[in-house]
């Protein structure tokens, strides 16, 4: 069993500066992801927010965090945790490449976008349903889409798609938005940019490819159809706290509870980024939290181990 | 090593529907990061199925015809065809195992 003093599980920002934190503080650090490096960014067209960086592709950013990480000794491995174990001296972390001994975890493994859980949406993702506007976007070109969502990947990457379909209708179930001023500023000066309020999608219909939603007003009960090439799908997310069940105090939505520290109910186990509760769900407070959680974990270390 | 080699509207037919053996192909475009992550596992199967599969990619950007007529809509996708049919997809970014796992049932 390959043993190492911080072990981080997941590889978005949080993980990532988490990773160089802990390998610049010399300890042998390990990130663990199931994925894809950067997490969510790694699917974001253009990340404007961070400071000192104008404007970058996230997945550029993730990447560039990935690698500053690497050249200060911190090792990659991809593949999914499904277990943490408590040991005698750490941890025990079980994964389909074997299991992996941690002094320290700090797990940094964020959020999923939700599904709208509707019929014909699985078997029609890839095929019009999509979770990823910049991965998609060009092959809707000229066609008329949806969004389905009100927050700021709905209309950060209902903008994205913009570029490329002809018309894009923005679906919320709520008659405002939720997303950032400066988003909502953008989408409606968009000409591309449509809205529909009050309104979920109960069904996704199509033989081979997307064809056309059904659609609910909240307010009448009405059902109507609405033809689109494609439906693009940002309805908020779920931690992805499931394989830690039990071993740390969670809160109602499943978040992981922390301290000002990002220390968590167990002692040697400390998370950051979106999977905490009261996360701002930003890059930049992600990084942070990574930075503290790997500042504190190393204290943790040294006070236990040495 | 096996390389994929990049494959175009001109040579699909050719270099894939007419190929003896079953052959893998990378559709992708150089504005999607999820292709950047998937390109280099690829290669790595490339050489681990040597001999058995033969492996192409496929720009979208530059041969939309190919990508409209097998309906992609989503990049990453990886399509595994077999005696000029399609007998396989793979769609969106999955780690190498997975990939092996769904190529090698592709080729049962």
């Amino acid at each position: 069993m390959e043993e190492y003093e911080v072990v981080i599980i997941g590889a978005g920002p949080a993980g990532l500066a988490a990773g160089l934190y802990a390998a610049r503080g010399r300890r042998r650090t390990l990130l663990i992801e199931k994925h894809i490096t950067g997490g969510q960014i790694a699917l974001t067209s253009a990340i404007e927010n961070y400071p000192g960086i104008g404007e970058i592709n996230g997945f550029d950013l993730g990447q560039a965090m990935q690698q500053q990480a690497e050249r200060a000794g911190m090792e990659t491995v991809y593949t999914a945790v499904s277990e943490i174990v408590p040991a005698d001296d750490g941890f025990i972390l079980r994964t389909e490449e074997g299991d992996y001994a941690a002094k320290a975890v700090i797990v940094t493994a964020g959020a999923a976008y939700n599904h709208l859980n509707i019929p014909d949406e699985e078997r029609l993702t890839g095929f019009g349903v999509s979770y990823c506007g910049t991965c998609d976007a060009a092959f809707f070109k000229d066609q008329e889409v949806a969004v389905v969502g009100g927050g700021d990947a709905a209309l950060d990457e209902g903008l994205f798609v913009a570029r490329y379909a002809s018309k894009v209708t923005v679906i919320h179930r709520r008659d405002t938005l939720r997303a950032s001023a400066i988003l909502q500023e953008r989408a409606f000066a968009n000409p591309t940019m449509a809205f529909r309020w009050n309104t979920v999608v109960t069904s996704i219909d199509g033989e081979s490819q997307v064809e056309s939603l059904r659609l609910q007003d909240l307010e009448t009960k009405e059902e109507s159809d609405f033809p689109v090439g494609g439906v693009f799908i940002f309805i908020g997310q779920t931690p992805s706290t499931a394989f830690l069940e039990g071993l740390v105090d969670l809160d109602e939505a499943g978040h992981i509870l922390v301290n000002e520290w990002m220390e968590t109910s167990k002692p040697g186990i400390f998370a950051a980024g979106d999977i905490r509760s009261n996360s701002a769900r930003q890059v930049v407070s992600a990084a942070g939290d990574g930075a503290t959680a790997a500042i504190r974990a190393d204290h943790y270390i040294t006070d236990h181990y040495s | 090593m096996a390389k994929p080699n990049e494959v175009s509207d001109a040579t699909w037919q050719d270099s894939v529907l007419d190929a003896d053996k079953p052959v893998l192909v990378d559709f992708w475009a150089p504005w999607c990061g999820p292709c950047r992550m998937v390109a280099p596992i690829v290669e790595e199967l490339a050489d681990e199925y040597d001999g058995k599969v033969e492996f192409r990619k496929l720009n979208t950007d530059d041969n939309p015809n190919t990508a409209i007529k097998y309906g992609i809509r989503s990049i990453p996708t990886l399509l595994v065809f077999k005696g000029g049919e399609p007998v396989g997809s793979i769609i969106g970014f999955r780690p190498k195992s997975d990939l092996k796992k769904r190529l090698d049932a592709a080729l049962e």
